[in-house]
Parts: structure tokens; sequence; C-alpha cells
């Protein structure tokens, strides 16, 4: 059992007022791991509360620099940021809200020959990447190393999120067998993204991190939530793991990750 | 006949294939879901041949590749 400091008490007093978090709670999250893929839309209001929260040690990984055109919803990158790597910038606010906290920087483009030894080292897994292929990646690295996590997408005003336990709950390739064709589902870059929506799906993948460490109420395995904030209609669709499924079935095809095929309009739009 | 289509109420004619549905739905191109009746996953190459009898719930699933 971690010895809380008078400052640990003050800082984190609203989680261990909360009943069902409490001080054993809260000091699960400071010996939680958590890696956080993709700095962006999505990692950025992830990063923000798990280091508000105090979960112990976060990974970032992006490869990416600041772009102008990201700061209309990646909100932990500032405009001074503009050029600098965004893991660096990301680990900055981290700290400047919670000093109590270690982050780790990858600044690598996660791929099949890394991405299995990068997971490895943490409890938990969040996925904030804008490609299909590395959607793919994570997924299938998760479940061969038997690592929770958390999907996430969005698009224009919709954005769906699913968390996953590999072998127990259904996986991103029981619902989706496989990335669609190039250029049949445009990207954010080609297609646009309300900013706030990032923050709307971001904070729920945040919160099932917390919860997932905690043990708090029901995760949302076996479901897919989406959501589409031009009518604010929010939906659950019930999934089951697919005996077939091609990595995490009975008799899976995929027993190891391999390249993931990113689309040329992707990696043209990785600026963006 | 009446069928559920994303927990919505539709009328839809008898003998609708699954292709059709998509269709009247506006899923232009059939690689943006996935699509689950009655709780089960379709795959795409059954679309056509799966005809959908009165009170089935049909859900589509949309790709949602964004992130950064
Ligand atoms: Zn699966």
């Amino acid at each position: 059992m971690i010895d809380f400091t008078e400052e640990q008490l003050e800082r984190y007093s609203r989680h261990i007022i909360l009943k069902d978090v409490g001080i054993q709670g809260q000091a699960k999250l400071l010996q939680a791991k958590v890696l956080i893929i993709g700095a962006g839309g999505l990692g950025a209001p992830i990063a923000f509360y798990l280091a508000a929260a105090g979960v112990g040690e976060i990974g970032i990984v992006d490869n990416d620099v600041v772009d102008l055109s990201n700061l209309q919803r990646q909100i932990i990158h500032f405009t001074a940021d503009v050029d600098s790597p965004k893991v660096e910038s990301a680990k900055a606010k981290m700290l400047a809200i919670n000093p109590d906290i270690k982050v780790n920087t990858h600044s690598l483009f996660i791929n099949h020959e890394n991405v299995r030894e990068l997971i490895r080292d943490y409890d938990f897994i969040v996925d904030g990447t804008d490609n299909f292929g590395t959607k793919f990646l994570i997924n299938d690295a998760c479940i061969l190393e038997n690592k929770p996590y958390s999907h996430g997408g969005i698009l224009r005003f919709t954005g769906q999120t699913m968390t996953v336990e590999p072998k127990k709950s259904a996986c991103y390739r029981c619902v989706f067998r496989e990335p669609p064709p190039a250029n049949s589902v445009p990207t954010c870059s080609q297609a646009g993204v309300l900013g706030a929506i990032a923050g709307m799906l971001g904070t729920m993948q945040a919160t099932e991190t917390l919860k997932w460490i905690t043990g708090v109420g029901n995760l949302l395995t076996d479901q897919l939530l989406s959501f589409d904030a031009k009518t604010m209609d929010f939906r659950k669709v019930t999934l089951k793991r697919q005996h077939d499924c091609p990595v995490c079935g009975d008799d899976p095809l995929i027993t190891e990750v391999s390249e993931a095929e990113v689309p040329l309009c992707d990696l043209k739009a990785k600026k963006g | 006949m009446q069928i559920k289509v994303n927990g919505e109420i539709q009328q839809v004619s008898e003998q609708i294939n699954l292709t059709q549905l998509l269709n009247d739905n506006q899923v232009d191109n059939p690689d943006m879901v996935s699509v689950q009746v009655n709780g089960e996953f379709i795959a795409k190459e059954d679309y056509a041949s799966t005809i959908l009898s009165n009170g089935v719930e049909v859900d589509f699933l949309y790709f949602m590749g964004g992130g950064q």
C-alpha cells in the first residue's frame, strides 16, 4: 500500500471521497502504467485526464511534430509548440498539471516491428491513432500480448469506442474483419472533424481507462458505443466475441502482427 | 413489414434483401459498414442473398478511422 503524502491527499481528494474509488482506487491509479498511442485529437484529452488523475506512469507514442492545423482539436498542443515534437509538447503539459507522475515519450511511428515490445511494459493501452492500418495493428498486438485496450475512432460529427479484454470480449476484428479498401472510408484529414468531437470521445476513453484500473463499474466490453453530435444520439450495439475471429477466435489465422497497409492518402495526410 | 434499423422502426417491403436495405439507407458503399442482423454478423458476399423477415433488427456499424 502506498503512503500518501499530504499533498497527494489534497490533490486526489475528489477521487478519494468517491465511494467507489477511495484511497485504494487512487493507489491503483498511482501504480498503473498506461500507453497512449497518438498524441493528437483523442490522445490530447486522454493524456490530460490520465495525468490529472494521477496515473503513475504514462507512455505516449507519436512521431509527428505539431502543425498549425492540429490546434483546432489537439488541445494539449499550444500555438508556441508548432514544429515541436508532439510527445515533448504533451509531456510538458502533463507534468505541468501533475508533477507527481512519470511520462515516457516514444517518438516513433508505431509499426509491426515495434508494437508488441512497446505495449508489453504497460497495463492498459489506449488507441488514439488516425488510420485503419494502425488500428488493426494495435488490436492484433493487444490480443497477442493479452493487453486490454480502448479503441476509439472519430469522423466529422461522429465517434465510436469500445473496450477490449483479449479473449474475453469482442475485439475490433470481431466487428470489422479487415481494414476497408483504400479511399472507401474517408479520414479526418479528407472529411474533417468537429474539434470538440475529439474531446467527447477522448474523455470517454480516459474514463474507461480509469474504470479498468480501479475496477469501478462495467466496462464498455462487448459493446460498440457510437454517437452523432448533430442529433446528440448515443447508441450502444451489443457485440459478441466471434469464434471465427481471425485473431481472437478459436483457431486464429493471425499469430503474429504484420505490416500495416497504410493507404497513400493517409501517409500524405499524416501531417494533417 | 416492419424491421428495426439502428434501433429505429422502418417500414420496408416484403422480401427486401440486405443490399437493398443498405441502398435505401444511403449506405452507398458496403465497405463503409459491418452489418449485424439479430446480433449476428453477415459476410459482405451474403448481403444480396440475405432476405430480411418481419421484426428483424439490423445494425450498421460504421468504420471510423480518425483520431488525430
Ligand atoms: Zn476478435
